[in-house]
């Protein structure tokens, strides 16, 4: 099979954040920067369709700025046999449409078997560029997926739902999956792997080789830091913790009242 | 003239609590543009449920009924609500962010060259001009989108009180979509649960969870005296299950279980709302973080903004004297 992973790179997840001057975005220069969490999980997932297939390839697609070539090369390092890197510097005066038409475009020049993206990303969590890929490239999609194994010319999978339901499905291929973090065991790259991912190929794009005419139907007017509105009772724990915990104890003890 | 619609969400004859939340985001916002709201209720044979529906105080409700709409497909619904939409042409289009409709959603939006507006938990208009507000970074900052008339949006849990809707008799209008069963590409089995939970948190009156903060599996018995000393459940957030440092059935929230305890000890949580949803309801939160700016800090009752590795055998030292 032919499989291609959509990967994102996000903001480590610890960031500490700080809106920009103008409100528009945050400060980036400060950030680390790292993969989307689900979509290493998508990437795992691709690597081991292939190996227990025995053939095929795995293709990261990755729209972002010129830092992102960071987290492709770690892609490749894990086993991704070549990459695509649609140049983009910023992100967030696309809307969802408008990136999941410039992978889509990308994606429709390769003619895979199989598209994986994560189900979210850790940054904008729209939660659906990859079902709006798969609209745009007229092919079925599942989301939220635990569980995948081919057969034939189909796919079986298995699909979160709420509460702790699941519900199995078999879907023809080509598809597209959105797969959610835990199904399965991430690896780590090898040394050999991340000698060998300077090798290979990293094929990159800009928006107006793909010809996407780009807009946005929802503009992002401003970020900012939430009002709080709930007053916890904060007891302040860096200087003296045993303090600070005796000082929760005394609430658990006398209003909570559950010691 | 045009309405908002609300796409509610039913399976197997049984109502999505969330629902009614959608249907009071979008009460409100026809509110706020001088608009009506009207209501769908998609499947087969939902006669009586969109009956239910048309007993609060709202214009229409529209019962897009078709044999194919059984059960949920993504192609199935897509296909259905865009020719309700194409006939009834609503100013916007709101749905509850369900796990369906994340399914469904982007995909009908895409039908009209739209993005939907995801997760969104509050809803601000001026004019003709709309702007929902939504989280980025898992609640860590919020977002204003503008978006024009034919937008579509989903609302994310707990943000709107369903309590709000006024009850009223609205008029029931039969849709009847033409959907052809080739359109249908995925087949669905019945959905179905893993083996039964050993552990039941629900029953639970005392629960320390345990999140990503606590850094690796080996530091699991710092959290684990606390809970011994309480007496309490070990309970944790999606990650630390993923990673399989707690079995599966320890794990509160949208994928996990809803549990409601007398007190629940958040340890090294940052409060995602997948993760709130499932602890909410407790009746006193105690958040322990290093980041005074976790979301989980905003439905806390108490809180220790510190290291955890500092703070938690502290804690279990101060409650080992009280019970003493
Ligand atoms: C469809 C879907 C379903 C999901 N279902 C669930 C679900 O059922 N349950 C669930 O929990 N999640 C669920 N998630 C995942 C959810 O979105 C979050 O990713 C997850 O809850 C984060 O877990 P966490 O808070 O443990 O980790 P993080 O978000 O990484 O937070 C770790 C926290 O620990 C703090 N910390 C770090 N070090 C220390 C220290 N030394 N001392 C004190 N504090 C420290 C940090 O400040 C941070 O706030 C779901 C996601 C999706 C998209
Ligand atoms: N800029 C991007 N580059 C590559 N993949 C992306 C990008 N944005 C989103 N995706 C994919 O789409 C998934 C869902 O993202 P979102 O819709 O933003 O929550 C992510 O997990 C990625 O797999």
């Amino acid at each position: 099979m032919k499989i291609i992973v959509a990967i994102k790179q996000v903001p480590t997840r610890d960031s500490q954040l700080n809106v920009a001057d103008g409100g528009k975005w945050i400060e980036e220069d400060d950030l680390t920067f790292e993969i989307n969490e689900p979509d290493a999980y998508a990437l795992e997932e691709a690597l081991q369709l292939k190996e227990r297939d025995g053939e095929g390839e795995v293709i990261a697609l990755c729209l972002g700025p010129s830092r992102a070539t960071q987290t492709i090369r770690e892609a490749l390092a894990k086993g991704a046999d070549r990459a695509i890197h649609i140049e983009e510097e910023q992100l967030e005066g696309l809307d969802t449409l408008g990136i999941a038409k410039l992978l889509a475009a990308a994606v429709k020049a390769e003619n895979p078997d199989l598209i994986l993206t994560g189900l979210q990303s850790d940054d904008f969590g729209y939660g659906q560029t990859g079902v709006v890929m798969a609209e745009l490239l007229g092919i079925p999609h599942a989301t939220i997926i635990m569980q995948v194994e081919k057969q034939g010319n189909a796919i079986k999978v298995k699909r979160e739902l709420e509460d702790g339901w699941f519900q199995n499905m078999t879907i023809p291929l080509p598809a597209l999956l959105t797969i959610q973090s835990g199904i399965n065991k991430l690896r780590y790259a090898t040394l050999m792997g991340i000698k060998k991912a300077k090798t290979k190929e990293i094929k990159t794009v800009t928006a107006s080789d793909l010809g996407v005419p780009q807009g946005a139907s929802a503009t992002l007017d401003k970020v900012y830091m939430p009002q709080r509105t709930k007053q916890a009772v904060i007891f302040q724990g860096g200087d003296d913790p045993a303090k600070a915990a005796a000082q929760l104890v005394e609430k658990l003890k006398f209003e909570v009242r559950v010691i | 003239m045009s309405s908002v619609l609300v796409v509610l969400e039913q399976q197997g004859g049984k109502w999505h609590r969330m629902s009614w939340e959608a249907l009071a985001a979008g009460a409100e916002l026809a509110g706020k543009l001088g608009l009506s709201v009207d209501a769908a209720v998609v499947g087969k044979g939902v006669g009586t449920l969109a009956g239910e529906a048309a007993q609060k105080s709202i214009g229409k409700v529209y019962a897009v009924d078709h044999d194919l709409l059984a059960s949920y497909t993504a192609d199935g619904y897509t296909a259905a609500l865009e020719q309700l939409i194409q006939q009834t042409k609503p100013a916007f289009v709101l749905f509850p962010h369900t796990y369906q409709v994340r399914d469904f959603a982007p995909k009908l939006a895409t039908r009209f060259d739209r993005v939907l507006v995801s997760d969104v938990i509050s809803i601000e208009a001026a004019g003709s001009g709309v702007t929902f507000v939504r989280q980025l970074f898992q609640g860590k900052l919020n977002a204003n989108f503008a978006a024009s008339t034919g937008a579509f949006a989903s609302i994310q849990a707990g943000a709107f009180r369903a309590e709000s809707l006024a009850a009223g008799t609205a008029e029931v209008v039969n849709f009847a979509p033409s959907v052809d069963a080739s359109v249908i590409r995925i087949q669905a089995e019945a959905p179905f649960r893993e083996s039964s939970r050993a552990v039941d948190l629900t029953a639970a009156e005392i629960i320390v969870s345990v999140g990503r903060g606590i850094k690796e599996q080996d530091n699991i018995p710092v959290v684990e005296e606390l809970a011994a000393a309480l007496g309490a459940e070990l309970a944790a957030s999606r990650p630390i299950c993923d990673a399989g440092w707690l079995p599966m059935e320890r794990q509160v929230g949208s994928s996990g279980q809803t549990v409601s305890p007398k007190v629940y000890i958040a340890v090294g949580i940052s409060g995602a709302i997948q993760h709130l949803v499932g602890m909410k309801g407790s009746k006193a939160i105690v958040a322990i973080n290093k980041d005074e700016n976790a979301p989980i800090f905003e439905v806390a009752d108490y809180g220790i903004v510190g290291d955890l590795f500092e703070v938690v055998p502290a804690l279990v030292a101060e409650v080992k004297k009280a019970k003493a």
